[in-house]
Parts: C-alpha cells; sequence; structure tokens
C-alpha cells in the first residue's frame, strides 16, 4: 500500500500550543496540554474508521496551514468587519475572523436582563465557574474524537453566551466566523451557550469567506439547554471551494427543553457537521434540520446522533440534499434509545436528489433501540427529478431549467420553510434560488461576487503584536 | 386547420400502440375522443403534447399547419396546446400562483409580450377560480397537493382558464367526478369556447357529452379511429356498449 504522507501541521502543533495557550489560566493549560497529548495518540482521523469510511481529508489535511495565535487586541475599522447582508435581520453580532474575536470596544457583554454575550476567551477570565461548569461536558461518554481534542487544546476563541433563569432574549445572536484574505488559515472556532431553565434564545451561526483563499476550520460548539428552555439554532455555511470544515455541535437538553437546529449548507469544499444531541430530561424535543446543496466535487457529510436518554422525548430529523456534478453527499444517522426512555417518538428522514450519474451518496440510518415502547422511524431516499412533475410544468409553458429549479426549490423549501426569523427565510430563500441557478450566493461583501477579486487585507498590522 | 393529425404511428418501447390515427380538428369545434381503456387514447393525448418516451414512426402532428413532432413540450404548451391530465401530478411545495405566473410570464415571452403586472395576475386568477367554482384560498396551496379527485379535475380546467389555450384537450376530465363537479367542469368549458379555439375530450362515458355537446365524435379502438359521426355516435355508443365497436371491426 502506499505510504499516506503526513501532514506537515503535525509538526507545528506544539509550538502551535506554547503560542495559543499563554492567555489561558494554569489549569485551563493543563487541560489543553493534555487535549494534544490525546490528539497526538490517536491522530487525524482516516478512512478506514467507520465514522469516516466515506470522507476523506488526507489532501484536505496536507497543506501547510497556519494558527493566528499571534494576540490581536485592536478594534478594527468598522468597514473591514464582515457584515452579513441579512437585509434588517435584528441581531447582535459577533464576528470572528480566523477563530479570533473580532470586538468593537470589549470583548463581553453584559446586558440589563443578565445575558453574557461575547469571547469565550474573555469567559474564561471573567465568569471561569461558569464556563468551567459546561465546557467539555456535553460529549458521548467514552466516545473521544480527535477533531475535538484538538480544538481543546489550540483554540483560540469563539462565542461566548448566557442567558440566565426565565430570560427570553428578544434580539438574535448572530456568530460570524470569516475567513480568507490571507492563504491556508488553520482555524480551531469554540463556542458556549448556555440557556438556564426557562431561557430563550434564537443563534445564527455563519461560516463565510471572504475570498477564494484556502482554509481548514474545525468548530465546536456546545449547547446547554436547560429545563424548558428553547433554543432556536441556524447554521449558515457559505464557504468557498478551497474551504474545509469540520463542525461539531453538542446539544444537551434537560426536562421539556426544546432545540431546533437548521442547517443551510450552501457551498463549502469539503463539509463536515457532526451532531450529537442528548435528550437528557423528561418531555424534551428536538428538531435536526438540515440543506445541503452540492456541486462541482464538493463533499457534504452529516452524522447526526440523537440520544433518548429519558422517557418521553421527540426528535426529528430531516436532511434533505441536491447533488451535481461529481459532489458527494453523505448521511450517518443514528438514534439510539436507552432502555429508560419510554414512550420514545423519533423519526428520521434523509432525502437526496441526484442530478448526474457522477454524483454520489452514502446514506446511512441506523436505530438503536433498547426500550420497548417507543415509536422510531427513518427512511432514506435517493432519485432524480420526477419525470411526469418534470413533464406536468413543461406543459404548461415552462422551459426544462425553469421546471427543474421550480422541482429543486420546491424540494428544498421543505427544510427552509422552517426558519421562523422572516428576514433570514427570505434572504436563505434567495441564495438557495440563487445557487440552484448554479450562481454562487455568498453574502454581498464577499468577493465573490464582485468584479475585483484583489480585496487587500486591511486591519490596521500595527495593532497587532 | 388548427390540429392536423395524419396517419401517426407511435410505439412505446417498441410495441406500437398507434395504428394509423388521422384527426382534423378546426377552430371553433369540440371534438369528442371515446372508447375502451388501453386503445391508445391518453397516448395520443401525450403525443401531441410532447410526453417522452413515446416514438412516433409514421405520420405527422400539424398544429396551425407547423410540423410539431420535434418540439419540446414547453414550445408546444407556448404555441397553444394545452393538455389536461387524467392523472394531474401533484407538486408540493411550488404554490399555484408562482406555477400559474411562471407558466404566463414564459408563454408571453414566447410570443415578444410584457410579463403580466402583479395586480392583473391576481385579479385574472380570482376571476378564473370563479369559473370553475373553486372557493377555497387557491393562492397558497401547493400544486393539487391533498387536493381531492374533484378538486384536482377543476384545478385543470382553471389552469386551462388562466393559460387561454388556442387547442385544450382533456384526458378523461370527467371520470371520478360526482354529478355535481362534472357540470362545473363541463361549465368552465363551455364558458371558455371561443370561435378561435377548439377541445378534444377524451372520454370513457358518454355523461360527459350531455354537458359539453360535441361536434364531431371519434371512436378509437385498438389504435385507430374507427368511426367518426355527430353527436348521436355517442348515443348510440352507450346504447350498444363497445361490443358492438369491436363486433363491427373485426367482423
Ligand atoms: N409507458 C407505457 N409503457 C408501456 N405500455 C404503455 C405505456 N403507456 C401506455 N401503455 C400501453 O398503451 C396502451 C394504450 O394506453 P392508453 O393510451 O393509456 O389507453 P387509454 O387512455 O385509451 O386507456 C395500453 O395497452 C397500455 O398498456
Ligand atoms: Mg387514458
Amino acid at each position: 500500500m502506499r505510504q499516506q504522507k503526513k501532514p506537515v501541521i503535525l509538526d507545528k502543533l506544539d509550538a502551535w500550543l506554547a503560542d495559543a495557550n499563554q492567555s489561558f489560566s494554569p489549569e485551563m493549560q493543563k487541560v489543553r496540554q493534555e487535549a494534544l497529548e490525546s490528539f497526538k495518540e490517536i491522530g487525524f482521523p482516516h478512512h478506514k474508521m467507520e465514522k469516516w469510511r466515506d470522507t476523506n481529508l488526507t489532501e484536505a489535511l496536507s497543506f501547510d496551514y497556519s494558527l493566528w495565535t499571534k494576540e490581536f487586541n485592536t478594534s478594527i475599522k468598522e468597514e473591514e468587519i464582515f457584515k452579513c447582508d441579512v437585509h434588517e435581520l435584528d441581531a447582535f453580532t459577533v464576528n470572528l475572523y480566523r477563530g479570533r474575536y473580532v470586538y468593537k470596544d470589549q470583548p463581553i457583554f453584559e446586558m440589563d436582563n443578565g445575558t453574557i454575550v461575547g469571547s469565550i476567551a474573555a469567559a474564561f477570565e471573567k465568569y471561569p465557574e461558569l464556563v468551567a461548569k459546561h465546557f467539555g461536558k456535553y460529549h458521548k461518554e467514552g466516545d473521544v474524537k480527535a477533531f475535538d481534542l484538538l480544538n481543546t487544546a489550540l483554540f483560540l476563541d469563539g462565542l461566548f453566551v448566557y442567558v440566565p433563569k426565565n430570560v427570553k432574549v428578544e434580539q438574535a445572536i448572530q456568530l460570524i466566523n470569516a475567513v480568507g484574505r490571507e492563504e491556508n488559515a488553520f482555524v480551531q472556532n469554540r463556542n458556549l451557550i448556555v440557556l438556564e431553565d426557562g431561557a430563550e434564545l434564537t443563534l445564527i451561526h455563519c461560516d463565510d469567506s471572504y475570498d477564494y483563499k484556502r482554509s481548514f476550520t474545525n468548530t465546536v460548539s456546545e449547547y446547554y439547554v436547560g429545563e424548558n428552555a428553547r433554543l432556536d439554532h441556524y447554521k449558515i455555511q457559505n464557504l468557498n471551494d478551497n474551504s474545509y470544515i469540520v463542525n461539531s455541535d453538542y446539544f444537551h437538553q434537560e426536562r421539556y427543553a426544546n432545540v431546533s437546529t437548521n442547517k443551510m449548507m450552501l457551498n463549502g469544499g469539503i463539509i463536515r457537521n457532526e451532531v450529537y444531541n442528548k435528550l437528557n430530561g423528561e418531555g424534551s424535543e428536538s428538531k435536526i434540520l438540515g440543506l445541503y446543496l452540492a456541486d462541482k466535487s464538493q463533499h457534504v457529510d452529516n452524522q447526526v446522533f440523537v440520544d433518548h436518554a429519558k422517557p418521553n422525548c421527540e426528535s426529528t430529523e430531516l436532511f434533505k440534499g441536491i447533488v451535481d456534478d461529481y459532489a458527494h453527499a453523505v448521511f450517518n444517522g443514528h438514534i439510539l434509545v436507552r432502555p429508560d426512555a419510554q414512550q420514545t417518538n423519533a423519526y428520521q428522514d434523509n432525502n437526496n436528489i441526484i442530478l448526474t450519474d457522477k454524483a454520489k451518496i452514502n446514506s446511512k440510518p441506523f436505530l438503536e433501540i433498547y426500550a420497548d415502547d417507543v415509536k422510531c422511524s427513518h427512511g432514506s431516499t435517493m432519485g432524480q427529478l420526477d419525470e411526469n412533475s418534470l413533464f406536468y410544468i413543461r406543459q404548461r409553458g415552462i422551459g426544462i431549467d425553469n421546471a427543474r429549479l421550480l422541482l429543486m426549490y420546491a424540494y428544498a423549501a421543505e427544510v427552509i420553510n422552517h426558519i421562523k426569523i422572516e428576514t433570514l427565510l427570505n434572504r436563505i430563500d434567495d441564495m438557495v434560488k440563487k445557487r440552484l441557478r448554479g450562481e454562487l450566493s455568498i453574502c454581498d461583501q464577499c468577493v465573490l461576487q464582485c468584479s475585483s477579486p484583489e480585496y487587500s487585507f486591511e486591519i490596521d498590522m500595527d495593532k497587532i503584536d | 386547420m388548427l390540429l392536423n393529425i395524419k396517419d401517426l404511428h407511435v410505439e412505446i418501447n417498441g410495441k406500437e400502440i398507434l395504428k394509423g390515427v388521422n384527426l382534423e380538428v378546426n377552430k371553433g369545434e369540440v371534438h369528442a375522443i371515446m372508447g375502451p381503456n388501453g386503445t391508445g387514447k391518453s397516448t395520443l393525448a401525450a403525443v401531441v403534447a410532447g410526453k417522452d418516451g413515446y416514438e412516433v414512426t409514421q405520420g405527422e402532428i400539424l398544429f396551425n399547419g407547423k410540423d410539431i413532432s420535434e418540439m419540446a413540450p414547453e414550445v408546444r404548451a407556448q404555441e397553444g396546446i394545452f393538455l389536461g391530465f387524467q392523472y394531474p401530478v401533484e407538486i408540493p411545495g411550488v404554490s399555484i400562483t408562482n406555477f400559474m405566473r411562471t407558466a404566463m410570464n414564459e408563454i408571453r415571452k414566447y410570443h415578444g409580450q410584457e410579463p403580466l403586472a402583479a395586480g392583473e395576475f391576481l385579479k385574472k386568477m380570482n376571476e378564473k377560480q370563479k369559473l370553475v367554482e373553486i372557493h377555497s384560498k387557491l393562492k397558497n396551496r401547493s400544486v393539487n397537493e391533498g387536493f381531492s379527485g374533484g378538486e384536482k379535475k377543476k384545478n385543470e380546467i382553471f389552469q386551462m382558464a388562466m393559460l387561454e389555450p388556442q387547442l385544450a384537450i382533456l384526458d378523461e376530465t370527467d371520470s371520478g367526478l360526482d354529478i355535481d363537479a362534472l357540470r362545473i367542469v363541463a361549465n368552465g368549458v363551455n364558458k371558455l369556447k371561443t370561435d378561435d379555439n377548439a377541445t378534444v375530450v377524451i372520454t370513457h362515458y358518454q355523461r360527459l357529452l350531455d354537458y359539453i355537446v360535441p361536434d364531431v365524435v371519434h371512436i378509437l379502438f385498438d389504435g385507430k379511429i374507427v368511426m367518426s359521426g355527430g353527436k348521436e355516435l355517442a348515443m348510440e355508443l352507450e346504447e350498444k356498449g363497445y361490443e358492438w365497436i369491436k363486433q363491427k371491426v373485426n367482423g
């Protein structure tokens, strides 16, 4: 067998850790050191591993990336910040650039109602107990993942949100993580979102590119959703084709907690999304939705694990994709119903439209059930656009391209229509339509749409020491 | 002449279904095509509309004097051919409004006309909805999704009313309808009739012809039109049954 080339970045990890560690407390430094040691023992995942059989990161990991460990404690000119062009979206926006927190006047905000929003690095300093109580706590017992370890060891910053008991945050919080402007960025982004009992929050998480520069992003987000709390979560992944992203979301729910998470995977070179959702309290409910549109040689992989640990919970998964050209989509859904979890309702669906015979889909639903009084279903479909529907539409005078578009859009709309924020819904709707027409629909500010792709990076370098 | 089908032979997967059909339809006329199940009525309709999977091995189809057999289905529709489907397709996620608006504007574009303004379009929708007595809010519903059999058929006539085709071929629009729905559908068709357009109703039963009075009745049997006549022919057929045709053809 051909020897796999060792990723060059493996030799840089220790130096990165040394640089990245400086701003953290001694205890945290120890945690990070240990995480890196554990990571080195297991290494990057490879395609012989069951969960990585259909996603090969060899090439993505082969580049000489750099982690931006330099201190970056300054404000950026307003116009330099990646702005989201969802019109009239009323959101409190937090910007990250290459995984670093871009703040306007302060790293972390405390609202009148006690809600805390801002940099996770700042939260480690300012609210150490609060962070320690939840950080790294919501993984599946015994499940050690290389990318999580790497993230724990090397993350520089990310979003921290704390919503106190019974506080309903009116304004959505938006996290924008932008990459680009410099080649080969290695981004380790870590987010922690805590909703105390009865709290409510809408969170929009966008991954965007400024340009065509290559990047590898590893994001880990942990969400604690307390009793009767409610999280409405959106993730929009709209990156250039030279972007690789491994994104892991951990949703931990207590009694009667409600989570809805909706992912729009619009563009990216390799997108790997992992969800682990633990329904840890009776009566909790989750909706895990996703739409992926992949073309050219793009690769989208969704791994969803729903863990029903307590009775009377309900989970609904719906992932739909349209796969064109040589693109490859992977779906792996796992529902675990533990012996305690009677009266579970768990539904899982993965539907795919495959537009060419070169496109590829691997879809694997899996149910693991140890309780006897449960309602579970899973389904996986793969098909072309329906010929009878196409003929029906064309018979009314609509040309084949528009007929296909109508059908694809209608198919996607089943996922999009779950978006509860109207301005976001309209924008996504638009982006999906554009995307289906084969145009890139990166946010307006991005040069992918601009005529002049040379857009220089103008963060004031003087202020970076 | 609006539609002129000459010696049409059609195969599906190498099997000959239409075996030399001749049919002439002029503007201002209503034709009925009758015949037992499986004789090729829907095949004839589908071939005129341009559905894939049918091979014309002989003969020609002229519409307004133009040979349409190589045209894409959308172009035939834009030229003015409408097919009312025997089994209308459900299209979840596509609203009727969006569907009709797109269709109308593409047809208008084909004829070099500007798109219809939103207000005018909605006005037209309301008007035509009344014509087929659809009372429910159509606007936000998906095309045929969750419609009853009767609603689907009414929706076909509604679309016909919106698009104002020159030739409408209605494939068993009457089947599965109760007497009220049948009356509404027939009424719609009658109201849409002008001197400039024509309708071909395909039906298995004579009862539709109590409401829509055809100028010519054709009997399609085993891939051929074996008899044509006035509306009396339909009544004779109703009386004597398809066995009578069978014997006449074979004997
Ligand atoms: N897609 C198809 N493939 C094979 N045979 C078909 C297909 N569609 C129709 N047929 C055959 O063609 C003949 C005519 O069918 P059809 O035109 O539907 O008849 P009608 O509408 O008069 O009942 C039947 O024998 C039917 O089985
Ligand atoms: Mg038929």
